[in-house]
């Protein structure tokens, strides 16, 4: 299986704190692969080193074989979807305005706007209306579900998402669970997802990366990896939220 | 029908005389207070009988501001003392006549035209009644009298030319206090003080019986006012002010103060009636108060509305220059902070060797007055929008560009009107300011309120200007929650 993402001996540190140590892994292409750890375990960090948002201070990251570039890394990223915890809607903008900003800078005419935006609330169990209000009118499910729109707006091959599902409730969580697993199928869309939930892991994504104080600990196949720990940290880890 | 027609034929060629120089525009300036408004109006309305076009840049603060003005060409006459050009300016030692400040004027390309004829120097006053109950004439006489309370202004007990002096060169003996100048009139004519320092043209001296004693030894400086020109002032305008020269006695001046000060006259009326008495015909001045006020008001919107458009422009282009690099933020803060701590009244007077006076200096100093507000709010708001969202628009794909049109400055908003708003408030009061050099606005009847103690007319700038920072608080503020509401 050729991989979405490869990250070569990353080292990154911020002042005196090194974030990550020699980190070097894949995350197949095709399939969701979730990055697991605890807080401060350096994993957000990997995720942003993928969109150029960070650089590493050593070692390579290629996004379908090809490195983050310098240059034009606009671009780039409009090629890389992205949503975070609380989806961070611009709160000044209707959920149309947020969804559709970067395909309007594009150049996109309104109607291929307008129809892509309606097919993704559709995929997304949103109202039509969801699109004419301001984000504080609207429910944290319904932020959530709306920033994952603005991520796949530009039907990106890649989605990275940084927690992106933890502010909602246990309800609302499992029909966004639901409706990200088709939607990820019907769009064909490669994603890294970072948490440090493992239900939620083992729910969603078929690859999983277990990180540790800067450190790759283990990486594989979800189920193998959560059938075969091969630390004590990971089989803590298991233990303490699957059993 | 005959008689008619010759005066006809009279006011059309004294119509024509009134438009032979009308091309020629004097301007003339005065200091801000009474004495040298009624002598700069005079002046003024002498020209305008013979025809020239005058601008009056009256009520610029001091001295210093007057003198600068002249050299730098933003005026070209105005009334000065000799005293005061031999020591504050010339800093010449003794009474120096007039032909001795010429000499020294001429470089600086300056003249001091014939005096008026009073002498507006210190004094020292005494009751009438007492004067002629002890037979006092002259300074000398008050040596033999011990009992007579003498009560100076804290100034003139200072001052080298003041009561040390005075006390050696007259041998005067007795114990003195000291009052506040403003009190010391009052406190003659209840008669809880005797002998005091005056003005010698001040038209308290006549209101309240005052008797002025003869300084026979000329201990006092001389201070006789007489017009200052710029040299290259034409004749046509210098030979209509020597009509002056000799006219206005130290009587006649007290009398003209005293007319402004205690008979509410304004100072048109005072030196159109004093020209009428020396044969000039004056063209009537009509005073409107609604007239003035608008002129004020709009003088004072047009100062501090082109000094806070250039501020708003200059102050958010800089802001988004700089909001990225924390040590260029902080020092253009800093350096406006700075700005921000110079007296108003002083970085006013700071604009003058740079730009003169009037409109443009005004116009410069609050715009730098209001730039601190506007890059202050600009930047603070613009590095303290939310991390997540500006992490987020880089990882969409926005261009720095796009992410400071679409994301920071509509998030930015609200904190820079608020900043424009603050702005705004601070320009309409500091533009009253304006007026001490000359640029109108709702700071004239402020300034000539303050010079005449007269509250009324105080007001009538005060109350406007206040009208209008709360007019402009309440309007931004409006313009504030509809943004908020937007956002």
């Amino acid at each position: 299986m050729s991989a979405c993402v490869e990250f070569e001996h990353i080292y990154k540190s911020f002042g005196s704190s090194a974030v990550l140590e020699d980190v070097t892994v894949n995350a197949p292409e095709g399939c969701t692969t979730a990055i697991v750890g605890a807080s401060g375990s350096g994993k957000t960090t990997l995720l942003q080193l993928v969109n150029g948002v960070l650089r590493a201070d050593a070692g390579s990251v290629r996004v379908f074989g090809a490195a983050v570039p310098s240059e034009e890394v606009e671009k780039f990223r409009r090629g890389i979807g992205y949503a975070v915890q609380g989806a961070a809607l611009f709160p000044h903008m209707t959920g149309r305005e947020n969804v559709t900003l970067v395909a309007n800078l594009q150049g996109w005419t309104a109607q291929a706007s307008e129809e892509r935006l309606l097919e993704l609330l559709a995929e997304m169990g949103l109202e039509e209306d969801v699109a004419d209000r301001l984000p504080r009118e609207l429910s944290g499910g319904q932020q959530q579900r709306l920033g994952l729109c603005r991520a796949l707006m530009l039907r990106p091959q890649l989605l990275l998402l940084d927690e992106p599902f933890s502010a909602v409730d246990p309800i609302t969580r499992g029909d966004i669970y639901e409706c990200f697993r088709q939607v990820k199928v019907r769009e064909g869309v490669s994603s890294l997802l970072v948490t440090h939930d493992l239900r939620e892991a083992r729910l969603l994504a078929e690859h999983l990366i277990i990180i540790h104080q800067g450190r790759v600990l283990q990486h594989g196949n979800t189920v193998q990896v959560l059938d075969n720990p091969a630390t004590d940290y990971v089989r803590s880890l298991v233990s303490s939220q699957l059993s | 029908m005959k008689r008619f027609g010759v005066a006809w034929m009279l006011c059309v060629l004294a119509s024509a005389g009134a438009v032979a120089h009308a091309a020629e525009v004097v301007r003339i300036g005065s200091k801000n207070f009474n004495e040298s408004y009624i002598l700069s109006e005079i002046a003024a309305q002498l020209l305008e009988a013979e025809g020239f076009a005058v601008e009056r840049k009256f009520g610029l603060g001091g001295t210093l501001i007057c003198y600068q003005a002249l050299r730098n060409g933003e005026i070209d006459l105005y009334v000065e003392y000799t005293g005061t050009l031999s020591q504050a300016i010339l800093e010449l030692p003794g009474n120096p006549d007039r032909d001795a400040l010429n000499e020294r004027l001429a470089p600086q390309a300056l003249e001091l035209l014939q005096p008026y004829g009073f002498n507006n120097t210190y004094a020292i006053a005494v009751r009438e009644a007492d004067a002629a109950r002890d037979g006092l004439n002259t300074i000398g006489d008050l040596a033999g009298m011990a009992d007579l309370q003498m009560v100076f202004s804290h100034e003139f007990l200072e001052r080298d030319d003041g009561w040390p002096g005075l006390r050696a060169v007259y041998g005067l003996q007795g114990e003195v206090r000291g009052i506040e100048h403003a009190l010391a009139y009052q406190a003659m004519s209840e008669g809880a003080i005797d002998v005091t320092d005056a003005y010698s043209t001040d038209g308290e001296l006549k209101r309240y019986a005052l008797r002025v004693l003869e300084d026979d030894r000329g201990y006092f400086p001389s201070y006789f006012a007489a017009p200052l020109v710029r040299s290259s002032v034409p004749v046509e305008i210098r030979q209509p002010l020597a009509k002056l020269a000799g006219r206005i006695d130290n009587e006649l001046m007290q009398n003209l103060n005293a007319d402004v000060v205690f008979g509410g006259k304004s100072f048109a009326e005072v030196a159109s009636a004093f020209l009428t008495g020396i044969g000039v015909h004056t063209i009537p001045v009509t005073n409107s108060m609604w007239r003035d006020l608008t002129r004020n008001t709009l003088r004072h919107l047009q100062l501090t509305g082109i000094a806070l458009g250039l501020a708003v422009a200059v102050g958010l282009g800089l802001s988004l220059l700089v909001y990225r690099s924390g040590l260029w933020s902080n020092g253009v803060i800093y350096v406006c902070g700075l700005l921000q701590t110079i007296p108003s009244i002083a970085l006013l007077a700071l604009m003058i060797p740079l730009f003169g006076i009037g409109m443009t200096p005004a116009i410069v100093a609050l715009f730098l007055y209001s730039l601190l507000p506007i890059l202050r709010n600009a930047v603070t708001a613009l590095t303290n929008v939310d991390p997540t969202l500006v992490k987020v628009s880089l990882a969409l794909g926005l261009t720095q560009r796009e992410q400071l049109r679409y994301v920071l400055v509509p998030l930015s908003l609200p904190a820079i009107f608020a900043g424009i708003r603050t702005a705004a408030v601070i320009s309409i009061g500091t533009a009253t300011l304006a007026a001490f050099i000359g640029a109108g606005g709702l700071g004239d009847p402020i300034v000539v309120g303050l010079s005449l103690d007269d509250v009324d007319m105080i007001l009538q700038g005060a109350i406007p200007a206040a009208g209008l920072a709360i007019l402009t608080e309440l309007g931004f503020g409006g313009v504030e929650r509809w943004l908020v509401r937007r956002r």
